[in-house]
């Protein structure tokens, strides 16, 4: 057992990886210049050393590129795993992953797959509104693409490895201020968890939900940082008496909706943490699924504690304003007792 | 530009050329494109296609002079106009008809639809409808080539209008960068839809814009296949070699609209028929005989194997059923 940052899990997983199967590589912009930082956040520091710079490809500033090179050399045979720089930048190849990779299987009936990987930083951090989206609820609409997001490192070694062998494109949204990046490319105010990964080889299945702290008066779901928020959300709670149930679902895409539902069922209330804009966000589609089909079991309305419709703002100032807190979930939760 | 004359010098020896069966197969297939297209526009016409249709009559020297240099595992990357794509490099016709009316012994189990035409096991990717969308793919299916090491070709079609694409701009500089073993293969019809060359292309060629990648540039008379074929040849070769990608520009003409409600009102009728003359198959036919490599006789037994063909590929795809509604939920994902 070690204990690893987010950013060093990930590291291993590629590794592992690598190691285990010829056609995995990576591609992406300053992943593995010698010198460099291994990749925005450092998930890449070192991979070029130990497995040549012909395994972890360097490319221009061409996101469409690197999609399209990463599809077709997945549905030619090899098992690219993509760097987005940061999420953002993945609308410059939106045809590529929609049009292309979430449909190419479908249009030919089946005779070609892709096997890919696409691994995206999300999340405000200070770099002003063209960095900062948290674009999940993009991907998880269109149909072809799995879609994961792990919040612990124990997560995005165990998803990321799957992800690798999955059979279809994989998008791996990773967030800014969990990495744990260390050095220049550390990040302030990060929450940097750092959490216990086993030497020994495991997979995390994609498609699979976890609860991270069990209650009953209401149940609370978070993704990537706010899954945190709902851990410090849930503590404020537990101190009024309380008992805050927070569900981690690790995955969007497949959506283990049983494990929400379930939850539901015992508590009664719901309330959706995430960082996105609030309208057409995952959270409204989580709230539609309960509405849909656990209507019966709720005892007050369903609440999303989201970002504004605004884009993110740059100013510390306009923090509190924009961001989904613990906080505002308290508040949320509170409304419903 | 000596590759522009082949078919014009008739009884000429030129060099580079393939046996003469392979030379009476380039006619065949050529012949075998522009009657499917045309039968398929009559079943089009009868209501009995469910969807518009991009021709490709009038471009089958393209197709064909490419795909004859290619290897069986070699791979094509094709367009919203892939018919002959497919044809060229062996796709059956009744698994492109079939697909054409939505049947599930189409190519794609009548999942894709005349777009997105294709079959792997020939080599040919099903087809990418989204302009300049093929051309980065085609650059990772090379560098996949590339990595196995088994020197394996791509060979990326598109039209005139994809050059304008920003997807061609990367997928050309990372083939580049990389030597990827990739022939972009544009096949500069004048028009995007409506819209002239002249209106869309500062320089003469696309080809012309090679330099700006530092791979070579070729542009050769897309309307005579043999000179088709010794460019592609020729970069196919380069490529095989570890010498990188080629942008090949055929100048050609598509002699029917872009799609079937295309009444062809933004070009003159003369500009067309300037262009018919240079139709490649009658050209081809021409020299054939003139050469004495063949025979009307030969020549019109393939005529006749063509419309049995076709018709074989009509009947197979008429008694074919259509998808069970339960084919819209499969090929989503794969297990």
């Amino acid at each position: 057992m070690a204990e690893m940052s987010i950013a060093e899990a990930l590291r291993q997983a590629i590794r592992e990886e690598m190691a285990r199967d010829d056609r995995v590589f990576c591609i992406g912009e300053d992943i593995g210049i010698p010198g460099g930082f291994g990749g925005a956040f450092t998930v890449t520091l070192g991979l070029s050393d130990e497995f040549g710079r012909d395994r972890v490809l360097d490319t221009p500033i061409s996101e469409i590129a690197i999609a399209g090179v990463a599809i077709g050399a997945a549905i030619a045979g090899m098992r690219p795993i993509a760097d987005v720089q940061y999420g953002d930048f993945l609308f410059c190849m939106m045809d590529q992953i929609a049009n292309q990779a979430a449909k190419m299987r479908y249009m030919s009936g089946g005779q070609v797959s892709v096997p890919m990987v696409m691994r995206a930083p999300v999340g405000q951090t200070r770099r002003g509104a063209q960095h900062a989206q948290s674009l999940e609820a993009f991907f998880t609409h269109i149909p072809g693409l799995k879609v994961v997001a792990p919040s612990t490192a124990y997560d995005a070694k165990g998803l990321l490895k799957s992800a690798v062998r999955d059979e279809n494109p994989v998008l791996v949204f990773e967030h800014k201020l969990l990495y744990g990046s260390k050095g220049p490319r550390s990040e302030r105010g990060a929450l940097s968890p750092v959490g216990e990964v086993p030497d020994e080889e495991y997979l995390v299945p994609i498609g699979e939900g976890v609860i991270r702290r069990e209650g009953k008066d209401v149940t609370i779901v978070g993704k990537l940082l706010t899954m945190y928020r709902a851990l410090q959300a849930a503590e404020i709670l537990a101190e009024e008496g309380i008992e805050a149930e927070v569900i981690d679902p690790r995955t969007l895409v497949p959506l283990d909706k049983e494990l929400i539902l379930a939850s539901v069922r015992k508590t009664g209330r719901l309330v959706i943490a995430e960082e996105d804009n609030l309208t057409g966000g995952w959270a409204a589609e989580i709230a539609a699924i309960v509405a849909d089909e656990g209507f019966v079991w709720l005892d007050a309305p369903i609440k999303r504690v989201s970002a504004p419709d605004v884009p993110a703002p740059f100013s510390p100032a306009l923090d509190d304003a924009y961001m989904p807190n613990e906080h505002k979930i308290v508040a949320a939760v509170k409304s419903l007792l | 530009m000596e590759a522009k004359t082949i078919l014009l010098n008739r009884g000429a020896e030129p060099t580079g050329l393939p046996e003469s069966d392979s030379l009476v197969d380039m006619y065949r297939r050529m012949k075998l494109i522009r009657r499917f297209e045309e039968r398929v526009n009559d079943l089009y016409l009868q209501g009995r296609i469910p969807s518009t249709l991009h021709l490709y009559i009038g471009q089958e020297a393209v197709a064909v002079g490419v795909c004859a240099g290619l290897r069986e595992d070699d791979y094509v990357l094709s367009t919203h106009r892939p018919h002959g794509h497919s044809l060229a490099k062996g796709v059956e016709p009744r698994a492109i008809l079939a697909e054409l009316l939505g049947k599930v012994t189409g190519c794609c189990r009548g999942k894709g639809g005349s777009m997105h035409v294709g079959d792997i096991t020939k080599g040919v990717y099903p087809a990418v409808a989204i302009v300049g969308g093929n051309i980065p793919i085609a650059a990772g299916a090379g560098l996949a080539a590339k990595m196995r090491g088994d020197g394996q070709v791509e060979a990326c079609f598109f039209g005139d209008g994809a050059a304008n694409e920003g997807a061609w701009h990367e997928g050309l500089n990372i083939a580049a960068i990389w030597d990827l073993p990739v022939v972009f293969v544009c096949e500069n019809n004048l028009y995007a839809a409506s819209t002239p060359f002249s209106l869309t292309f500062k320089v003469e060629n696309v080809a012309d814009r090679a330099c700006a990648y530092g791979i070579p540039g070729v542009t050769v008379d897309g309307m005579d296949v043999l000179a088709v074929y010794r460019a592609a040849n020729e970069a196919i070769e380069r490529a095989r070699q570890g010498g990188g990608p080629t942008l090949l520009e055929c100048k050609t003409y598509r002699f029917c609209g872009h799609s079937r409600s295309d009444p062809r009102t933004y070009r003159g009728r003369e500009e067309e028929q300037e262009w018919q003359k240079l139709d490649a198959i009658p050209r081809m036919r021409q020299w054939l005989v003139g050469s004495g490599l063949s025979d009307d006789g030969q020549l019109d037994e393939i005529d006749d194997w063509v419309e049995r063909t076709f018709d074989e590929a009509l009947e197979f795809a008429e008694a074919s059923p259509e998808p069970d509604v339960s084919e819209l939920f499969t090929d989503v994902f794969k297990e």
